[in-house]
């Protein structure tokens, strides 16, 4: 790092991957909120995303905001399709056989996909002029600009669905208690339906983001960033919205400025190193509450 | 009163039978008749069944749930080509150093991580199993991201005996009090120490042991495969070891020895179409977790009781 | 054997234990009784380890125990049961006696690893111990059930032997009675003064079942709001009116 406009070009760098990163822990700290259950096929439900935003960008010729729409609905449906298939009938069962299940859906996921479309990495279309903005020696491009404000307009929607909507308040009853909720008339099949649904279509929107930022896309695209949202959604305390928010964007900067810091061959291990770091000494995340088993 | 002692029907007819089957596969190797990608995958087997039975030692009759083995595999793995390669050191006291070394960074991220629950556990040790991963791919003495060179100094009998000593050792911790008290800590961890049982102890010994084995089949794996790279330990990794135990029935350690045998040869069936093989194991997975989420064995051993004089039985 | 000297335990702003003082003395049969919510079983995991106290000491034997961990209460001689059976339930029946000795084993790890002498010796004294104590509680017959499989009244059965083959001093109940009925209540009732006479123990239990408390303890603590608000024999608890309003509300007196 050798001077503070450096250091606040990383900063923006690092708040366009977080806000990346931010969308897809939401999926995974909604559902873990609500069903308990890691969803480790979160990851690849947003390379799904990745890849209906390419397909609509470069064989529909959609522009941007039809395509990530597209993607969004698509892997909607996916998720539902993921849930009431593989998760629904072990809503009883332990958990570790539910967190086994959704690391065979991922790879499921995963080298399915291959099989449809091939191990090679496909590039993405530019969708974006290629505008740079200059303030105080720091570079905006302009698709940064718009990949920012996207991931904040859709975390605003899903803030007021959350808090003000019907399905919103089922979510968050069930995500209190699920029986007592079951019991007060909630609807919890599709109250989970839901949250499946607006998880995986937060992580189609952040797969074609993801798509545009690093210009290309293959199979196992959603394993990395999967695991670094998870980490995000833990560091802000799972099941916690605001928490997954604030999380990705926090792990999008540092992993930002230990590149910058020329360790970037690290930086992964940097993600994980907070995981471990978290879940050690604060396991319920920055903004949870620590609970204990009842004698 | 039951007398129990190391000299019975059992064991001898134990020890019989595993010498019957590495004569018969030596005898074959020797004479030339077995080729040679059924040897190796036969070694690729007691590789994986000391992982499986290793694995199991943690996940299943701990209770534990660990899902990144791969990386105790590969501290074993590149400590054991070292002492092979840079030390020229006899192929005995690689796999132990592999093991060792393997066991003390178990005991160093037990210590601290296994306090963790359930799914938390898991992630935690998943990220330590990638972070391992990576410190490979940084460090130059190890060859870097590029791999390291070690030879082929394992042979069958190597990795036949290498594996039923691991199982003996595995088994006789598990069939006393000590594998007792690390049952205890899986069926109610609260209960185990009311009862007088340390369980944070039995959770690290279970888990360092675990490790140490992990490194010695890492040791045998880089010893045997001529070539080893960070990437060769990676989730995927871990994660094949999982199925295995699971398949097998977590807590059994004969499951995670079928379970060890029926994933390799289906690795070794499919290996020419990569991804269809990947696609089979995770609905392979699936399935089971939807149908039998016990494995096929669930915590049941296959063993040779039935020999044994009716009179014993029927005490109970 | 047991003293408790002002004892408390917040958790958060809630103080579920507050200046709490108990004194056992050695070889007594005493009774901790209370409303739901008293307090009862929060004292039981103070006295174990689960809970660390706030304030105050907990004196077992003469030798401070507050802050000690579960296990290490178990091995200066303090076993419990829970009131919620926590059983190793898929474990033999056996084998949940077993893993209570497991502190008295004889051999170690690498004993058992390179099944040496010890090993073999060990086994055959644990297991012979086991069987002896699953007589005493007529269970022996049932000793490679699972268990799970066995009917409620002789889980709690397993879960005192259990406790007992800990070798304890001072045995803790938590509602040995809850769901058994008049029958089996009398029954336990026996058995607990027999495990007192036969074993020399102390025993501290908590009962809601008051024909159980009444009948076997010589004395008793009433705990209301996590204090405690009477002591004595049966009799005197059974007229006490501060006993009587905290059971029954202020209007029955």
């Amino acid at each position: 790092m050798h001077s503070i406009t450096e250091l606040l070009q990383q900063l923006v760098y690092g708040l366009s991957l977080g806000s990346i990163y931010a969308l897809i822990a939401l999926g995974y700290t909604m559902v873990y909120g609500i069903v308990k259950l890691i969803n480790f096929a979160h990851g690849d439900v947003m390379m799904v995303g990745a890849y209906m935003g390419w397909l609509a960008i470069t064989v529909f010729h959609f522009p941007f905001f039809p395509a990530i729409l597209f993607a969004m609905i698509v892997a909607a449906i996916a998720g539902i399709i993921i849930e009431r298939a593989a998760y629904k009938p072990l809503r009883n069962a332990t958990r570790i056989a539910a967190l086994i299940t959704a690391i065979g859906v991922s790879l499921f996921l995963e080298y399915g996909g291959m099989l449809v479309v091939g191990a090679q990495m496909r590039t993405y279309p530019n969708v974006f002029p290629e505008t740079m903005y200059k303030i105080g020696g720091i570079t905006f491009k302009f698709g940064d600009i718009v990949m920012l404000v996207t991931a904040l307009v859709l975390m605003l929607l899903l803030h007021f669905t959350v808090q003000y909507t019907k399905i919103g308040k089922a979510m968050r009853a069930s995500s209190f208690d699920m029986e007592a909720a079951l019991l007060m008339g909630v609807n919890v099949n599709t109250t989970i339906s839901a949250t499946f649904a607006i998880g995986s279509a937060l992580a189609a929107a952040a797969g074609v983001l993801y798509g545009i930022y690093f210009n290309s896309i293959d199979p196992l695209m959603g394993i990395t960033p999967g695991l670094k949202a998870f980490v995000a959604a833990v560091l802000g305390g799972i099941g916690i919205i605001p928490g997954a928010m604030v999380g990705g964007l926090v792990l999008g900067v540092t992993e930002s400025l230990v590149s910058g810091l020329g360790a970037s061959t690290w930086r992964d291990a940097v993600a994980f190193l907070i995981l471990i770091l978290v879940l050690i000494i604060k396991p319920s995340g920055l903004f949870g509450k620590n609970l204990r088993e009842k004698v | 009163m039951k007398r129990v002692s190391i000299l019975n029907r059992k064991n001898a007819l134990t020890l019989f039978l595993v010498i019957v089957i590495y004569a018969v596969i030596q005898g074959l190797i020797v004479t030339d008749i077995l080729p040679p990608l059924y040897t190796s995958t036969l070694i690729q087997v007691c590789i994986y069944v000391i992982l499986a039975a290793s694995l199991n030692l943690i996940n299943g009759i701990t209770g534990q749930f660990s899902i990144g083995h791969a990386g105790f595999m590969a501290i074993g793995a590149y400590f054991a080509g070292i002492v092979s390669v840079k030390f020229h050191g006899p192929l005995f006291l690689a796999l132990l150093a592999g093991g060792i070394v393997a066991a003390v960074a178990g005991f160093i991220v037990g210590l601290p991580t296994l306090r963790l629950r359930g799914d938390y556990l898991a992630i935690a040790t998943l990220g330590l199993g990638q972070i391992v991963m990576i410190i490979f791919q940084n460090m130059d003495y190890f060859g870097g991201a590029a791999g390291m060179q070690v030879g082929r100094h394992v042979n069958w009998s190597w990795a036949f005996w290498g594996t039923i000593i691991s199982l003996v050792v595995i088994h006789n911790f598990v069939n006393s009090t000590h594998g007792r008290a690390c049952i205890s800590v899986r069926e109610n961890e609260i209960a185990a120490e009311a009862m007088g049982v340390n369980t944070t102890k039995y959770k690290v010994l279970a888990f360092t042991l675990g490790a140490f084995f992990a490194g010695v089949a890492g040791g045998i794996y880089s010893n045997y495969m001529y070539f080893i790279q960070p990437t060769t330990f990676n989730f995927l990794t871990s994660f094949n070891i999982l199925v295995m135990v699971v398949l097998g029935g977590l807590g059994s350690m004969t499951g995670s020895i079928l379970g060890a045998l029926i994933m390799t040869v289906l690795n070794v069936a499919l290996s020419g179409i990569p991804s269809l093989r990947m696609v089979i194991t995770a609905l392979l997975l699936i399935i089971m977790m939807l149908f039998r989420p016990s494995g096929l064995m669930g915590t049941k051993e296959f063993n040779l009781n039935f020999l044994e004089k009716k009179e014993e039985r029927t005490v109970a | 054997m047991l003293k408790i000297e002002s004892l408390s335990k917040s958790f958060g702003g809630l103080k579920a234990v507050s200046n709490l003082n108990i004194d056992i003395k050695d070889g007594e049969l005493i009774g901790l009784i209370g409303p739901n919510g008293a307090g009862k079983t929060t004292v039981f995991n103070l006295i174990t380890g689960v809970y660390e106290p706030t304030e105050g000491e907990i004196l077992f034997r003469e030798r401070k125990i507050g802050g000690l961990k579960p296990y290490q209460v178990t091995h200066r001689g303090i076993a419990r049961t829970f009131q919620n059976i926590r059983l190793f339930a898929d474990l033999t029946v056996i084998d949940n006696v077993k893993i209570a000795y497991h502190q008295h084993a004889k051999y170690s790890s690498l004993g058992a690893i390179l099944r040496l002498p010890s090993y073999f010796k060990g086994e055959a004294e644990m297991e012979n111990k086991a069987l002896e104590l699953l007589k005493v509680f007529h269970l022996e017959g049932k000793a490679k059930e699972a268990a799970k499989n066995l009917p409620y009244g002789e889980q709690r059965r397993l879960e005192i032997a259990r406790a007992l083959a800990a070798e304890p001093k001072l045995l803790l109940l938590d509602e040995p009675a809850a769901g058994m009925n008049p029958q089996e209540t009398h029954e336990l009732m026996e058995l607990i003064r027999w495990i007192r006479d036969t074993f020399k123990l102390t025993i501290l239990l908590i009962e809601h079942d008051m024909s159980l408390v009444m009948g076997v303890c010589e004395r008793i603590y009433v705990l209301d709001y996590g204090t405690i608000i009477a002591q004595g024999g049966p009799d005197e608890i059974k007229s006490n009116p501060k006993v009587i309003e905290a059971y029954l509300g202020e209007e029955a007196i």
